[in-house]
């Protein structure tokens, strides 16, 4: 009896003391959750529902209701056109980069030689997509003059666009694909991380699986939709959850954001600005992942 | 039966997957490497190169004239100097802290620790410009529940120093950290509950298992998470622009080198030729990424190949 009490009261100690031990842990990242996220978040919901003015002692705050996201929506003139193209963006543009990634990732997990280089290469874009450079990069008169002058891009896909629709292909397809091949270096730049990913992922199949349809007599292509496809399904709602966030992250809206806040100093309207974005982003988070809940396949 | 192999359906149709994987990959490497190629050729031309029809590539007249002009403009030695240490500094600050949290989130389970984690997606989901004012104002009166006002009499304006990248890489909420967060809890949940044990069976601590034991397995997503971190520090222009306004990192002074050039780079009274700006800006950006892409070459092998084991996947 006693050494049963003994024993309970000594686990219950050790668990006692690895959730204390939890505690100290994560407290770094509680204590700056607080500080830098969850009272400025909740001050920014407050800032758009007030009119803001800065003066000698700071700032005072005057609640004004739904005045900043009536003038976001309706008077703004910039507001709406912004918002609907960041998100029209990022909807073209996230299937392209998830299938795209995954398609490299398989590529680039076959053998053959001058592997290594081909996949220091493709993680180059992790390295170097950045929003200054990029911006720069398009401004970049040299470059705009060496595209026109090698004269490629546009007539290329003007000569594959033919040849889709001779074959037959819907012109929506057509325009979506060929838009796709002229916004390539995009494209690429941006799906780095996600190839990474599906590289690891890909990498814990086991191969005996493989193997095993091997002898059954799958092909190469029946193998991908057999075997990786169902396995890397979980990523595939990763990478689409992380590339929705990340081209979410800086874009034509976080820039209007940005410079309503503190180029014209209207925090009140570009705190409604942030919120009615952040609402946005958080409905189509929710809406992909009811699609995907459905569909995806876990192992356990 | 070499013949009947060479002719085998198998044989052509794996010889015409390598013919197309090779153009792919090579294809798709041309045009990541493309724009770097292109500035380094830039970057080495002569301004009189400039409107030369013969020169596409290879310059006529070689000069670092652009480099000289590109480094006087941005100051980059002491811009490359602040950048570096910014970086380095949020980057071991932030590996440690996300490390912390990681582990606690993912072996050291306590009342509401899967709550807090749903704040830890919460800091991903969130885009960063809608907590930018308040973030904003807090640190240009800082004043810590009023404990800044207790000790200094006053909140400290901590904007133009690097104290908010430090604060927020102590605090595991620097930039990205959250992704960071999840990739150490995805690792550490990977590994064997029986290692854990083991090591406390010999008599080791929560916080020496950890140090001695869970850290040196951890090396893949460490690794992983400082070339992130570093990295996407260095680009940083989020929130460099924000805070730093007239301290000279790379980032700031890249967004402002349109401006400056067009400053402080004119032959007298005469505006300067656009085309010669904007070969001294490609320079610049060449500037900016070099040390990156030199880090990267070192690096390059124990990363892909680290990512591979680093339990992104879970």
């Amino acid at each position: 009896m006693k050494a049963l009490l003994r024993g309970k009261w000594g686990r219950r100690t050790y668990a006692q003391q690895k959730a204390a031990w939890g505690v100290i842990y994560v407290l770094p990242w509680l204590i700056g959750f607080v500080l830098f996220f969850f009272v400025p978040l909740l001050a920014s919901l407050r800032y758009s529902l007030s009119s803001i003015q800065a003066n000698a002692e700071g700032i005072t705050i005057q609640f004004t209701g739904l005045a900043n996201y009536i003038q976001a929506l309706t008077v703004n003139t910039s507001f709406n056109r912004a918002l609907i193209e960041s998100i029209t963006d990022v909807l073209v543009n996230v299937p392209l980069i998830v299938i795209f990634s995954l398609f490299l990732a398989v590529i680039l997990n076959q053998k053959f030689p001058g592997r290594a280089i081909a996949r220091s290469i493709f993680f180059l874009p992790v390295i170097l997509a950045s929003g200054v450079i990029m911006s720069l990069e398009s401004t970049s008169l040299i470059e705009a003059v060496n595209q026109s002058s090698t004269g490629g891009s546009a007539l290329g896909t003007f000569a594959l666009e033919n040849l889709m629709l001779d074959a037959g292909l819907s012109e929506w397809v057509v325009t979506y694909l060929s838009g796709a091949v002229d916004r390539i270096y995009q494209i690429v730049s941006q799906s780095g991380v996600q190839i990474l990913i599906f590289l690891a992922g890909i990498q814990t199949i086991s191969p005996q699986l493989y193997e095993a349809s091997k002898m059954e007599g799958a092909t190469g292509y029946e193998a991908f939709w057999k075997i990786t496809f169902p396995m890397v399904s979980p990523l595939i709602f990763v990478n689409v959850i992380y590339t929705i966030v990340d081209s979410f992250a800086n874009n034509a809206m976080t820039t209007l954001i940005r410079d309503t806040g503190f180029v014209k100093f209207d925090f009140g309207l570009s705190s409604a600005m942030a919120w009615v974005y952040f609402v946005a982003i958080a409905l189509i988070l929710v809406l992909v992942s009811l699609i995907f809940s459905k569909r995806v396949f876990y192992q356990d | 039966m070499i013949i009947s192999r060479l002719f085998s359906l198998e044989q052509w149709k794996s010889w015409l997957w390598s013919i197309v994987r090779f153009t792919l990959i090579a294809g798709l490497s041309f045009v990541i490497l493309f724009p770097i190629f292109q500035k380094i050729s830039t970057s080495i031309k002569d301004k009189s190169d400039l409107y030369s029809a013969v020169v596409v590539w290879v310059p006529q007249n070689f000069s670092f004239d652009n480099f000289r002009e590109a480094i006087r403009v941005m100051d980059y030695w002491a811009t490359l100097f602040n950048t570096f240490a910014l970086s380095a500094t949020t980057t071991i600050l932030t590996t440690l802290s996300c490390a912390l949290a990681g582990y606690g989130f993912a072996r050291l389970k306590f009342k509401g620790s899967n709550l807090l984690f749903a704040g830890v997606i919460l800091t991903i989901l969130v885009p960063p410009t809608t907590i930018l004012i308040p973030v904003y104002l807090n640190l240009k009166s800082f004043d810590l529940m009023g404990l800044m006002s207790l000790l200094a009499g006053k909140p400290v304006n901590l904007l133009n120093t690097y104290w908010p990248f430090i604060l927020t890489a102590l605090t595991a909420n620097s930039l990205k950290a959250g992704l960071y967060i999840f990739i150490f809890r995805q690792f550490f949940r990977g590994i064997p509950k029986e290692v854990e044990e083991a090591a406390y069976v010999d008599g080791a601590g929560i916080s020496r298992t950890f140090a001695r034991i869970m850290l040196p397995n951890a090396i893949p997503s460490i690794v992983t998470v400082l070339l992130f971190s570093f990295v996407w520090q260095w680009n940083d222009s989020f929130y460099t622009t924000t805070y730093l306004t007239s301290s000279k990192v790379m980032s700031t002074q890249l967004s402002s080198l349109p401006y400056n050039l067009a400053q402080q780079v004119s032959d007298g009274a005469s505006k300067a030729d656009p085309f010669y700006l904007s070969m001294i800006q490609d320079t610049g950006i060449l500037l900016a990424i070099l040390p990156l892409i030199i880090i990267y070459l070192f690096v390059q092998r124990y990363f892909v190949e680290s990512v591979e084991r680093t339990g992104i996947v879970g």
